[in-house]
C-alpha cells in the first residue's frame, strides 16, 4: 500500500498555481490544438513554464447548469484515483501509465443514423459550442464519490449539429483501443473496446456532458483525454472516457460493463440507493478526500439530479431496468 | 533454539504485526492514507489477514521439510495465527464502522444479499473458536486429537477468506491472484510433503531392518 505525505487538503479547492506546476508533463496535450489558449504575443512575455500553464488553460463561460455548493474534490485525487481500465484496473495505473496515450492528432467520428456523418478533430469540437465550467457530482459504482469542474459543453450542441433520423433511439460511444499505448488493454476478462450508450433523451439532456477539461484545464489523460462523456446522475462506468467514436443506432447497444456482468450493471445504470443489486450496496457512499470518519453519506437518487432529470423515466420500474 | 532467541524473534513478530496498524491509525488521524482512506484500510487489513494466515499455514508444511533444523517454528504458530484473527477482527471493524455506520438492519440485509460479505462474514466466524480455544488449557481440556481436528477449520477459514476476497472485487481484476497462488501452494504442499516422506519410508525402514 502506497502512502504519500504532501497530498492537499481536501477542504480546499485547489489553487490554480499549484495544480499548474504539477501539469508540465502535459506539455503534449498541450499542443493538441487546443487552440483557446491566450494569444501567442502574449505568452512570449512569460517563461517556459507559465507558456504550457497558459496553453493548457480553456477559456469557459458561466454555465446555467452548474452546480453551486458542492465542496470539489482536489486535483491531487481527481487525477489519482481514477477507474480507466485501458490503463490497469488499480486506482493509481491511470495516473502511472495514462501519459502513454497520444492525444493528439485525435478525431471522433460520428456516424450511423444522421444527415450529417462527420470526422471532428478536436479543433472542431472545442469551436462547436462556448465550453462552460460545470461543478458535478460524481458517483462511482464502488460508491466512492467526487466533486469535479468539469469543462464542456452539452452533449446535445453536438447532437444537433449532426442531425440525427428519427430512427436513432440509441447513442453508442466506443472509446480509444490502442494496445501500445494502453497496457490495460492486455486484460483479457474485458471485451475491448470500451462502450457505452445512452437513450436519446438522455443523450440530448442538458445536464449530459460533452468534455474536454477540469478545473478549467484541458483534461488530463487519466480522466479520458482529449474528450469524454459525462452523465452525472449514472455510475461513473457510464461516462466513458477518450472517445473515438459516435454512432447513432436504432437498438439499444451492447455496452462494456453490462457485458461481463448482466445481471450487476445494467444498462440505465442510474445512481439509486434503492437499487440494491449490484455487487455493492448502494445506500451510501464515500466521500473522496475526507476524513476517514467523515467519509460515509447517504446516496442521493439520480445522484442529487432527480429534479432535473427524474421526468426522464416516468412510469419505469427503476428496480427493472436497473 | 535457546530461549533469549526465541523472545528475540517473538518481539520481532510483535512489532512486524503490530507497527503497520499504528501506522495505519496515525495515518487515518492524519488523513493521509490517499484520496479513500476507508478502501486504504479495508485491503490493508483485509490482505493482512491473509498474508498471517499464510504464514501460519506454511508452518508445519515448513517444519516437516526441515524436522531437525525449523523444528522450533512450532512456537510462532499460534501467535501469529492470532494475528491473523487481530487482522480480521479489524477488517469487519473496518465494515461495521466505517461501510455500515453500525446500521445493524444494513449489515443484516448486506449479510444476506451479497456473497463476499457472507465469504467473509464465514471465514471470521470460523477463526473465532480457533482464537478461543488458541490456549494451552484448551488443548487439555479438549486432547489433541480432537483440538487438531478443530484447528482444521484454519484451512477453511482461508479458502473463504479467498472466496470473498475473489468476489468482492471487480470481474476483471486479477489483484487477488498472487495471495491465491501463495495460499493455494501451501495448502498443496501439505499432501505432496505426505506423500514424498511415504515414498522415503521405505528406505529408513530398509537401513533400519
Amino acid at each position: 500500500m502506497k502512502t504519500r505525505n504532501s497530498r492537499i487538503s481536501p477542504s480546499e479547492i485547489t489553487p490554480r498555481e499549484i495544480f499548474m506546476n504539477r501539469r508540465k508533463f502535459m506539455v503534449g496535450a498541450a499542443a493538441a490544438g487546443v487552440g483557446l489558449a491566450a494569444a501567442g504575443s502574449v505568452l512570449g512575455a512569460f517563461g517556459p513554464e507559465k507558456k504550457v500553464m497558459a496553453a493548457n488553460t480553456l477559456q469557459t463561460v458561466p454555465s446555467q447548469w452548474n452546480g453551486k455548493g458542492l465542496q470539489e474534490t482536489s486535483f491531487y485525487d481527481i487525477t489519482h484515483y481514477n477507474n480507466f481500465y485501458e490503463f490497469g484496473t488499480s486506482k493509481s495505473d491511470p495516473s502511472k501509465y495514462a501519459w502513454k496515450l497520444k492525444t493528439e492528432p485525435w478525431t471522433v467520428e460520428v456516424d450511423g443514423l444522421v444527415h450529417k456523418k462527420k470526422t471532428f478533430d478536436m479543433d472542431a469540437l472545442m469551436k462547436l459550442s462556448p465550453l462552460e465550467d460545470r461543478v458535478y457530482r460524481f458517483r462511482c459504482v464502488e460508491a466512492w464519490a467526487m466533486v469535479i469542474p468539469w469543462v464542456g459543453y452539452s452533449l446535445s450542441k453536438l447532437i444537433d449539429a449532426v442531425q440525427p433520423l428519427s430512427s436513432a433511439r440509441y447513442v453508442e460511444f466506443v472509446s480509444v483501443d490502442r494496445p501500445s499505448q494502453e497496457p490495460g488493454i492486455m486484460n483479457v476478462s474485458i471485451p475491448w473496446p470500451y462502450r457505452e450508450g445512452l437513450r436519446m433523451d438522455e443523450a440530448m439532456h442538458p445536464l449530459t456532458l460533452l468534455t474536454v477539461g477540469l478545473y478549467g484545464q484541458v483534461l488530463p489523460n487519466q480522466d479520458g483525454a482529449p474528450v469524454r462523456i459525462v452523465v452525472p446522475w449514472k455510475y461513473g462506468f457510464k461516462s466513458p472516457k477518450s472517445i473515438v467514436k459516435i454512432r447513432f443506432v436504432k437498438n439499444q447497444p451492447q455496452t462494456t460493463w453490462s457485458l461481463i456482468a448482466p445481471s450487476e450493471y445494467g444498462f440505465y445504470s442510474n445512481v439509486n440507493p434503492n437499487v440494491d443489486r449490484v455487487q455493492w450496496s448502494q445506500k451510501t457512499q464515500r466521500v473522496i478526500g475526507a476524513p476517514i470518519w467523515k467519509q460515509l453519506e447517504p446516496t442521493l437518487m439520480f445522484n442529487g439530479y432527480g429534479d432535473q432529470v427524474a421526468s426522464l423515466y416516468k412510469g419505469m420500474n427503476l428496480s427493472r431496468y436497473y | 533454539m535457546p530461549k533469549w532467541a526465541i523472545a528475540i524473534l517473538k518481539t520481532a513478530v510483535h512489532l512486524a504485526c503490530l507497527l503497520p496498524v499504528a501506522w495505519l491509525v496515525w495515518g487515518a488521524y492524519k488523513n493521509t492514507l490517499g484520496p479513500d482512506p476507508t478502501h486504504t484500510v479495508t485491503f490493508f487489513t483485509g490482505r493482512g489477514t491473509l498474508r498471517l494466515l499464510a504464514i501460519t499455514l506454511a508452518i508445519s508444511p515448513i517444519r516437516k521439510l526441515f524436522p531437525k533444523r525449523l523444528g522450533w517454528l512450532i512456537r510462532f504458530r499460534r501467535l501469529v495465527g492470532l494475528y491473523a484473527f487481530f487482522y480480521a477482527c479489524l477488517h469487519l471493524l473496518t465494515y461495521v464502522w466505517l461501510y455500515a455506520g453500525f446500521n445493524v438492519q444494513y449489515m443484516v440485509a448486506d449479510i444476506s444479499k451479497r456473497k463476499f460479505i457472507t465469504a467473509g462474514l464465514t471465514a471470521w466466524l470460523l477463526l473465532l473458536p480457533l482464537a478461543v480455544t488458541s490456549t494451552s488449557w484448551w488443548i487439555r481440556k479438549m486432547g489433541g486429537k480432537r483440538w487438531n481436528r478443530l484447528h482444521m477449520l484454519v484451512y477453511v477459514a482461508a479458502i473463504a477468506g479467498l472466496v470473498h476476497y475473489w468476489w468482492g472485487v471487480k470481474p476483471g481484476v486479477w489483484r487477488p491472484l498472487d495471495i491465491t497462488l501463495i495460499i493455494g501452494g501451501i495448502l498443496l504442499a501439505r499432501p505432496l510433503i505426505a506423500v514424498w516422506k511415504r515414498r522415503e519410508a521405505p528406505v529408513v525402514v530398509k537401513i533400519g531392518g
